[in-house]
This record gives C-alpha cells, sequence and structure tokens, in this order.
C-alpha cells in the first residue's frame, strides 16, 4: 500500500437484502468501486440521489458492513481495525447527528468525551471550535432553535472535535441558503490548509468543481470516471466560443478565414453564427477577434463557455446530473 | 473500564433530557395513582375472596400496581429513541468509538432510576390509605421493579431501533403489555381465576414478580415465590437486553 493514500478500496460492495412480500429481493447499492484518496486533499464523490455516495460512506465509516471486497482508511483495515478507524475518522452524517435538545456546548464537550478526552480538555477543545466557527452567539441556545446554516458548523464541528486527520462529509450543503454554502465551503478549505483530508460526497456539481481536488463520479453504483475537475472537463472536449454575425453571408466569410487558424472539423455554422470547439477558448479569443475585425468581420455577439461536469456526467451516462435532481 | 466509563456518559446525557421536562416522570405516575384513588376503594370492600385477605387488600395490591407501573411506565420510552434515531444521533455514536452496550445501558438505567423514584413516591402516597410493609423487603422489591424497568424499556428500544419510525411501536407495545399485566393478577388476584387462566399466568415471567414482590412487602422472606421472581425477571432482562443490542447492531444495515 503507498502510504501517502488516506482511503483505499479494491472493489468495495454492498448488497441490501429486503425480505417483502414476496420473498428476498437484492439491491445491489455499490458494485465494487476502487477509490484512492491521497493525503491533505479534498476528494469529491460526485453523484445523482441513490447512486450509492451515502453508502460507500457508511461503509468507510463502519457503520455499515461491506459485502465484498476490500478497504483501508488511514492504513486500517476497514474488516479488522473498526475501532482504530472509529477513534481516527472523524464524520458527519447527512442528517448531522447534532443532538436538537441539548445545547451546542454540551453537544460538543460529550461528542470530545466519547473520543475519549478528560472533561477539562473536552471543554478546551469545545471552546476552541466555538471560536473557530464563530458559533459563540448561539451554541449555548438548544440546537433546535439553530438556523439551517448554523446546525451544519455544529455538526462540523462535532465531526472535527477530536482533531481527526480525515474527515467524511455526507453532502454538506445541501439545503442551504448561497450564503451558508459560501461560509461552509470557506471552513471546508480551512480544514484542508490545516492538512485534514476531506472526503465529500454530494450531488452539487459546482461544490465539486469549486471545492475538491479529484473527483470520482458515481452512477448507480460505479465509479464512471475519476481525476481533476480540470481534467474531467477537458476530457469532453474545448471549450465552446460562438460568434454571431449580422448577415449568413457575414458568417461564411468568417468561417472560411477562421480555418486559417482552426481545424476544419472544430468548427461550424449555423445560420449567421459560428461555432469553434476548441481548447484554451479563453486565450483564443482576443486574437480570433483581432484576425476577424483586421478583415472587417465584425461580430455582433461572442459567447464563451467552459465545459461543465454537468456535460461530463452526460458524457459518460448519458444522462443529465440536473435532471435527475429535478426528478428527486 | 471503557464500558463504565462510557455508561456514565450515557446515563448522565440521557438523565439530562429527563430532567430538561421533570413534569412528565410525574405525568407518568398518573396511571397508578387513579388506580390508587378510584379502584382501590373497590377491592377493599371484596376483602375475604380467595387471594384477598380481609382488611389487607391494600397490602396486597400496592405490590402489584408498582408492577403495573414498572410495566407501562417504561414502555413508552423507545419513542425518545425514535427522535435520536432521526436526527443521526445514534449514528453518531454508533460511528464513535464509544462502548455499543453503553448506550443502550446509560438508556435502560436511567429508565430505572426514573422508575424507582415513581415507585418510592406512589408507595409513600399510598401508606396513608393503610398499606404496611416490610421496610427490607420493600427495599428488594426495588430491585425487581428495576429489572422489570430494564426489561421493559430494552424490549421498547429494540423494536423502536428495528421500526425506526413511531406508528407501529405504540400498537406493538400495547399487545405486549396488556395480556402480561392481566396475566399477572395485579387488579385481581389470580386466585379468582379459572383453571386455564391460572396455568396461562404460569408462562406469564411478570406473575412470577408479582408473586415475589407481594412475599417481599409482607416480608415472607422463606417464600420461595421470591427467589422464582428474582430469577425469571433477571434471566428476561439480560435475554430482551442482548435483544435490543443486537438491534442496534444491526439498525444501519
Amino acid at each position: 500500500m503507498i502510504s501517502d493514500l488516506v482511503i483505499e478500496t479494491k472493489g468495495l460492495r454492498k448488497t441490501f437484502v429486503s425480505k417483502d412480500r414476496g420473498g428476498r429481493k437484492e439491491v445491489e447499492a455499490v458494485k465494487g468501486i476502487d477509490l484512492a484518496v491521497r493525503k491533505g486533499e479534498i476528494f469529491g464523490f460526485l453523484g445523482p440521489n441513490g447512486a450509492g455516495k451515502s453508502t460507500t460512506q457508511k461503509m468507510l465509516s463502519t457503520l455499515l458492513c461491506p459485502t465484498g471486497g476490500e478497504a483501508k482508511v488511514l492504513g486500517y483495515d476497514l474488516a479488522q481495525q473498526q475501532q482504530q478507524i472509529r477513534q481516527n475518522v472523524g464524520c458527519v452524517s447527512q442528517a448531522g447527528g447534532a443532538d436538537l435538545y441539548s445545547t451546542g456546548v454540551q453537544n460538543l464537550v460529550l461528542q470530545a468525551q466519547l473520543y475519549g478526552l478528560e472533561a477539562l480538555t473536552a471543554k478546551k477543545y469545545a471552546s476552541q471550535f466555538v471560536e473557530r466557527f464563530q458559533m459563540s452567539s448561539f451554541i449555548d441556545r438548544p440546537a433546535i432553535s439553530y438556523s439551517g446554516g448554523q446546525k451544519r458548523r455544529l455538526d462540523i464541528a462535532l465531526g472535527m472535535i477530536h482533531r481527526p486527520q480525515l474527515l467524511l462529509l455526507d453532502e454538506p450543503t445541501s439545503g442551504l441558503d448561497p450564503q451558508s454554502r459560501a461560509y461552509l465551503w470557506e471552513e471546508i478549505r480551512k480544514l484542508k490548509a490545516d492538512g485534514v483530508t476531506i472526503f465529500l460526497t454530494t450531488q452539487y456539481m459546482d461544490e465539486a468543481d469549486k471545492l475538491c481536488d479529484t473527483i470520482a463520479i458515481i452512477d448507480i453504483g460505479k465509479i464512471i470516471v475519476t481525476g481533476t475537475p480540470e481534467e474531467l472537463k477537458s476530457s469532453v472536449g474545448g471549450d465552446t466560443i460562438v460568434f454571431s454575425f449580422l448577415t449568413e453571408e457575414t458568417a461564411r466569410k468568417a468561417e472560411a478565414m477562421l480555418t486559417e487558424k482552426i481545424p476544419k472539423d472544430r468548427i461550424q455554422t449555423r445560420n449567421n453564427a459560428v461555432h469553434l470547439n476548441i481548447k484554451d477558448g479563453e486565450r483564443m479569443m482576443p486574437e480570433l477577434l483581432r484576425a476577424l475585425d483586421a478583415k472587417d468581420l465584425e461580430a455582433q455577439t461572442v459567447t464563451l463557455s467552459r465545459p461543465s461536469l454537468d456535460d461530463v456526467f452526460l458524457k459518460y451516462t448519458g444522462r443529465s446530473l440536473r435532471e435527475d435532481d429535478t426528478i428527486k | 473500564m471503557k464500558i463504565l466509563h462510557d455508561t456514565k456518559l450515557m446515563f448522565v446525557r440521557n438523565m439530562q433530557h429527563t430532567l430538561r421536562s421533570p413534569v412528565f416522570v410525574f405525568v407518568s405516575m398518573f396511571q397508578p395513582l387513579m388506580y390508587l384513588l378510584l379502584f382501590m376503594p373497590l377491592l377493599n370492600s371484596l376483602g375475604g375472596v380467595p387471594g384477598l385477605p380481609a382488611g389487607k387488600t391494600v397490602d396486597v395490591f400496592i405490590p402489584g400496581l408498582l408492577v403495573l407501573q414498572a410495566l407501562f411506565g417504561t414502555a413508552f420510552v423507545g419513542f425518545s429513541l425514535i427522535d435520536d434515531i432521526r436526527s443521526g444521533v445514534i449514528e453518531r455514536f454508533l460511528v464513535s468509538p464509544v462502548n455499543r452496550p453503553a448506550i443502550l445501558l446509560g438508556r435502560v438505567l436511567r429508565d430505572a432510576v426514573i422508575l424507582l423514584f415513581q415507585c418510592i413516591l406512589i408507595t409513600l402516597v399510598a401508606i396513608p390509605f393503610g398499606l404496611s410493609l416490610n421496610i427490607y423487603g420493600f427495599l428488594l422489591s426495588l430491585l425487581l421493579y428495576a429489572l422489570i424497568g430494564v426489561t421493559m424499556a430494552s424490549i421498547s428500544y429494540g423494536f423502536a431501533l428495528i421500526y425506526k419510525i413511531e406508528d407501529p411501536l405504540a400498537p406493538t407495545l400495547n399487545t405486549i403489555t396488556l395480556p402480561v399485566s392481566l396475566l399477572s393478577g395485579i387488579i385481581l388476584p389470580l386466585a379468582l381465576a379459572p383453571v386455564w387462566l391460572q396455568d396461562l399466568s404460569k408462562i406469564n415471567p411478570f406473575s412470577y414478580a408479582v408473586n415475589a414482590t407481594r412475599a417481599l412487602f409482607a416480608g415472607n422472606f422463606q417464600n420461595i415465590g421470591i427467589i422464582e421472581g428474582f430469577i425469571v425477571i433477571g434471566i428476561l432482562a439480560i435475554i430482551v437486553f442482548y435483544w435490543g443490542l443486537r438491534s442496534l447492531k444491526k439498525m444501519a444495515s
């Protein structure tokens, strides 16, 4: 095993057996996945609802027993050394897990004690996290009175209170308003800066894109592709630039001129607009505009669009991730 | 020891929850107090029938009434656990290194302590009604009530962990508590029952508890029923606690 891997799985599988009317029914939630999460990175596990993200996370946190395959978490064997994994991994589930009828402080102190800290140390750690996550204005109230963003901050503080090297975050920002999301992203980046490795499941493409160093896209229990956000997006192809002109004739002329600079199969003219699919669109655009101007081919509008992770998802699954979200 | 350390943490946490709204500790004593005030006077005039010596109906009725409280007072504790399952608290405990039995032990011990407090209070209220009891027997019977409380609480938690939702929990628990309380001879002595009903009561563990505590209240320490009661309820408590623990470990999958 390579030592800088914090999570390493081979063929990790989970099959649920439900005993309904009409006998046994097997559901393959996770169909054998290989993961390699490097120390210090934010690893995004992106996929639609029901893809197997939470099931995978629950296996990694020892909550669920895998049906097959192997996994090492922080170098500990998932099948043999669960107690060590529990002690050293921080975990924030989708539900969060704060005790709603206790105050935030009571939650934090108990959580620290559950990880074996003495009462005094637990209190000290709790007040450090209160300060760090700026929770002092509400932390002495029962958690049931918190806003969504406040509760999420407490949830993450609960997961971090014993200062684990690895934090598993299950959909940390789902249901939050944009401001709270941005705040939480900032906190997650700070944790990374402190050297914590973060395994983050999400169904939001922008979250995976902005926050993660590596992304694995999962669909129907299988990982379909892994890479950095940039790698994934460029695997779909380049950027799209669209020049629109007053007349179709001008567009044709522009197309002819542009073929001098760009391979022909990358250019397409529809009506009075020229579509280009090229790498490095941002850098190419000024040059192309200047060239067009020099020939008096004046573009009315120019748009540049970069491929999104949705295009990546679409390419590999034939479905849009967004469509799935709206179904849910 | 880890199990003691963690049980203490869990016990304190759960006790804090209970004491946050202490009025419910008293509300759940309403049922036995109603029996005491509105039903026991009926029994007084029945004194003299088999199993109910004249003038001692209170002494026979109260130990059984406390068994009733132990059954019904703790039967519905599972609802609080469903709350904790839904908010993710139990899952958070399970991914921590906390000792697994401690998660349940901290709860059932809280339930037992609340129950004992209620039993003592009900007994005190019953004294002006003419209750006479052997103090050592009473103290010993508290142990038995605690075991009944642990048993019922474990059953309640076990089903809560299996169902994870409220709707089926109350009917299930009622289905258990009603027959076992009727078959314990709590309201009326089983000596009045036809033979088949008496036979049926012998497979009901809680009828042994009622016999044992009646003997203890009366100070009949040589009565074999006392030992029987402790053995039957003790074994039952251990079995259902382990069943509840198994449900806890299986909850996630």
